[in-house]
């Protein structure tokens, strides 16, 4: 089970999950561009060891995984998942990771950076999410040696990490914003105060099914608690937009939106071929009207896992085996109809 | 800019002198940088023992290494060069080698220059200490331009044990 899937957080209706990643390197070891793959098990052990040998819960919580002794199909549906970064499964000869079993936890090593904590837990919860990462943070602090330097705090890989190295994300879903023609201005807006907006995998994947991700560009001269208010405060405006859109639409243009909602679902139940880009877009339709109450027999932690298990590697996985494109679409046509069916 | 002194190869090292009160500034190579280093350190040694053994604990010999303008990092060995193509650094004594360049850099694109959160317990430790030593220094220099020897000697002692601990630690 993975928690930002199958549970429904705090203003859950428009905010998937919240996530939180700190970037740590090892004080007496090259970065992994530049690691060899003797020095990267090193890496891992020293890591798996802290963790799993310390005297933290996190030692019975935890499973370490290298990544070159599972199949890229796995590795794959971990990314789907948004559990580990694409980077890593890429960088696979050299990455391990270790993830709690409701994977909210995963602690990436050897990415771009030795250690990537990842807290990413359903709904609204940036500060819970770092608390959580910021312990992990101490616990591995017993067993390592940190690259720190007084003035420019944590030492990463890539300069627009160092400081504090944390990267605040919210995975937003704003249909009502997009249907209103907001959404360019918002990006605007938030590219001004210093904010990234990207697509549903990272970036340079596209922004399909009217999903964002909005995270904090900046991690120097500015506190981990400065960096998760100022993004926080921008995603309760945001928010509030989109409530304020939704209703303007609700109260404006009720039939037309029902009749939108109960296309799209009828389309989702009934379909028989469907590509990943359709399939997105109309399950934005129908967790708009189950957010909206429109739509009363689904819920919208269910749509949140439908958005995951039909992503290609993750079809592949239930199927045991790859699968043409066209083969995929078949499959995820069943999957969302066996699914809506609940 | 070409070495000063064999004027031929690059200068990547940049020194300021200061003897008898005269500031000088030299821009070497690497090669003359350590002939260089060696003989007026050792000149900088004739001054009087007493006064030398503080002024060199206190941070400084008479000569001050402004910045030295490495293009590889002897760690890892990254170069700036490399850097560029491919954004990202090769070990975190990286920072260290390319610190005029990344400096620039980093002021660019963060805004900011120093760090402001969270501070890891292990290198917070040391951070606390040598916070401290910084101030002693003040203070003993202070008590050198007052010619405060006795003071001067017992700060100094105090600067070494509080150095000797972060040693101990590292
Ligand atoms: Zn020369
Ligand atoms: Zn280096």
């Amino acid at each position: 089970m993975t928690k930002w899937m199958n549970e429904l957080g705090p203003d859950g209706d428009i905010i998937i999950s919240s996530r939180i990643r700190l970037a740590r390197n090892l004080e007496e070891f090259p970065f992994p561009i530049a690691l060899t793959k003797g020095k990267s098990k090193e890496v891992h052990e020293l890591i798996s060891d802290t963790i799993l040998k310390g005297n933290s819960s996190l030692k019975n919580e935890c499973k370490f995984i290298e990544l070159n002794e599972i199949s890229s199909l796995e590795r794959q549906v971990l990314v789907e998942k948004h559990i580990i970064s694409p980077y890593l499964a890429a960088n696979y000869e050299k990455s391990a990771a270790l993830l709690n079993q409701d994977e909210s936890i995963s602690i990436m090593i050897n990415e771009e950076d030795h250690i990537r904590i990842q807290c990413l837990l359903p709904g609204f919860q940036l500060e819970n999410a770092f608390d959580i990462a910021d312990k992990v943070d101490d616990v591995l602090e017993e067993g390592v040696k940190y690259a720190f330097d007084e003035k420019l705090g944590y030492l990463t890989s890539c300069p627009t990490n160092i400081g504090t190295g944390i990267r605040a994300s919210v995975m937003i879903h704003l249909p009502a914003l997009s249907m209103v023609g907001y959404m360019n201005r918002i990006l605007q807006a938030a590219n001004q105060i210093g904010l990234a907006v990207r697509g549903l995998y990272g970036e340079g994947t596209e922004f399909i099914g009217n999903v964002f991700q909005i995270s904090n560009q900046l991690t120097l001269g500015r506190s981990e608690k400065e960096i998760i208010q100022n993004l926080k405060d921008v995603t309760k405006q945001i928010i509030q937009k989109e409530r304020d859109a939704r209703s303007t639409i609700l109260s404006n243009n009720k039939i037309q939106l029902e009749d939108k909602i109960y296309r799209s679902f009828g389309i989702l139940c009934n379909a028989r071929i469907l590509t990943t880009q359709e399939c997105m877009k109309l399950l934005s339709d129908v967790r708009l009207g189950m957010d909206l109450g429109i739509l009363k027999d689904v819920s919208t932690e269910n749509v949140n896992e439908i958005m995951v298990l039909i992503q290609p590697s993750y079809l592949q996985k239930q199927a045991n085996k790859s699968l043409s494109s066209n083969e995929r679409d078949i499959r995820r046509a069943t999957m969302v109809r066996e699914k809506l069916k609940y | 800019m070409i070495c000063e002194k064999c004027n031929k190869r690059p200068a990547t090292v940049h020194l300021t002198k200061i003897l008898n009160d005269t500031k000088t500034e030299l821009h070497l190579c690497e090669q003359c940088a350590k002939q260089t280093e060696q003989v007026t350190f050792e000149n900088s040694f004739s001054i009087n023992n007493f006064l030398t053994g503080i002024l060199d604990s206190i941070q400084d010999s008479p000569i001050k290494v402004d910045y030295i303008q490495a293009t590889k990092c002897d760690h890892c060995g990254m170069t700036y060069g490399k850097f560029k193509q491919i954004g990202r650094l090769g070990c975190s004594k990286c920072y260290h080698a390319f610190y005029e360049k990344l400096n620039t850099l980093i002021k660019r694109i963060q805004g900011n220059e120093s760090h402001i959160g969270k501070i890891p317990k292990r290198a917070g430790g040391s951070l606390r200490i040598k916070n401290q030593i910084t101030e002693l220094k003040i203070k003993l220099n202070d008590a050198i331009r007052k010619e405060a020897f006795e003071d001067a000697a017992y700060l100094r002692d105090q600067i070494k044990e509080l150095q000797n601990q972060i040693k101990r630690e590292a």
